[in-house]
């Protein structure tokens, strides 16, 4: 064995430990390069995500843990650890915040699931998917990459939509990940009451945990809270009320 | 010790996981329907609780509060193994769709938390 294929399985074998080490190496470049060469204009963690998102492009259908060597960042950035620590931001939650805004976090659920279904489905209705499986399929794409492929499944949707839908709902993500900083104090976003409401017209938990941990940390659990429910609500909707509506307004089954 | 604040942690993310489960299959969804988010309501409970009776033990706390901060890391770690190739091969449909719905969901943010803050200062007078 060569002295770099010593090095490889090592890496390999303890793929979650270098996982954590180039995690931390990155973090601490972004936060160099934010002070550095921005001016603390930009968050170091913004930083560190959009040069995850890079990287993630040079790997495959799992991003950079396609290749072995990074196989360690699956686990750590996996569901099971992000839901994990998800939880535990609940530790910085108060409960009187959250009472106040009950209501409207659960209404914005509704709002969200149903405005991003009818303007995502619409939008591709102009590009030339006419019909009502195919409508409904890239709607609840633009809900997440996960309300996509289980509705498209439900209805019978051929894999080319369904594939589309997985794409809409990853480009969501990406796009909420990097714009959510920039525009968050457009749209108020600094308090928990409207992060609440944040998580749920935007839904994707991965998004909006990444957006939120962008713009104010303090804000995540917040955020977070909502949005978990949203991709339930989206799988309940899509394939069922929503289908059956589009199948009414446009006709086939 | 650190051990029992990541053991609470862990058990109120299984019973969330657990009740999301039930719920999925209750509503008749092959999946967790807020696994998360319940958990995350269990342990805000359970906090609130400790803190009217008696003070959660520092050393408990610590042990949730690591998990919590490292959620930073986790983030950054899974967007790295996004299928980023996959969003931009998607083609226009996905890239059009997927930005201008969300883009609209940004515009009715500030509508919605203006309700939400009104008709909490209603609920107070």
């Amino acid at each position: 064995m060569s002295g770099v294929e010593i090095i490889d399985n090592l890496l390999i074998k303890n793929g979650l430990v270098f996982a954590f080490l180039l995690v931390g190496v990155l973090i601490w470049l972004s936060d160099l390069a934010s002070k550095k060469l921005f001016n603390k204009r930009i968050p170091g963690v913004a930083i560190a995500i959009i040069v995850a998102l890079i990287l993630a492009y040079f790997g495959g259908e799992k991003g950079i843990s396609d290749y072995a060597i990074f196989s360690g960042m699956a686990l750590l950035g996996g569901s099971m650890l992000r839901d994990f620590s998800i939880v535990a931001t609940a530790m910085g939650v108060s409960l009187s915040d959250l009472k106040s805004t009950g209501l409207a976090g659960v209404l914005s659920l509704f709002i969200g699931v149903t405005v991003t279904f009818f303007i995502g489905g619409t939008i591709g209705y102009f590009m030339g998917y006419t019909d009502a499986v195919s409508f409904v399929t890239i709607g609840a794409g633009a809900c997440t990459y996960i309300v996509g492929p289980i509705t498209g499944a439900a209805i019978g949707a051929t894999s080319e939509l369904i594939a589309i839908s997985i794409a809409t709902g990853v480009v969501k993500t990406i796009f909420v990940t990097i714009i959510t900083p920039t525009i968050a104090k457009y749209i108020g976003l600094d308090n928990p009451q409207t992060a609440m409401i944040f998580g749920g017209m935007i839904g994707t938990t991965s998004g909006v945990a990444a957006g939120l941990a962008a713009t104010d940390p303090r804000l995540v659990p917040y955020g977070a809270l909502t949005a978990t429910f949203y991709t339930g609500i989206g799988v309940l909707l899509c394939p069922s009320v929503f289908y059956l509506l589009m199948v009414y307004i446009l006709g086939g089954a | 010790m650190k051990i029992y604040g990541v053991a609470l942690l862990a058990g109120c993310f299984l019973i969330g996981q657990i009740m999301g489960s039930y719920l999925g299959v209750l509503i008749g969804i092959n999946g967790n329907v807020g696994g998360v988010g319940l958990g995350m309501l269990l342990l805000v409970l359970v906090n609130d609780r400790f803190y009217r009776t008696r003070q959660m033990q520092t050393e408990t706390k610590l042990g949730i509060l690591f998990w919590s901060n490292m959620y930073i890391p986790v983030v950054i770690a899974m967007s790295s193994i996004l299928n980023v190739k996959a969003a931009l091969t998607g083609g226009w449909v996905a890239v059009f769709v997927g930005i201008i719905a969300t883009g609209a969901c940004y515009f009715i943010i500030p509508f919605l938390s203006k309700l939400a803050r009104s008709t909490s200062k209603a609920d107070q007078q």
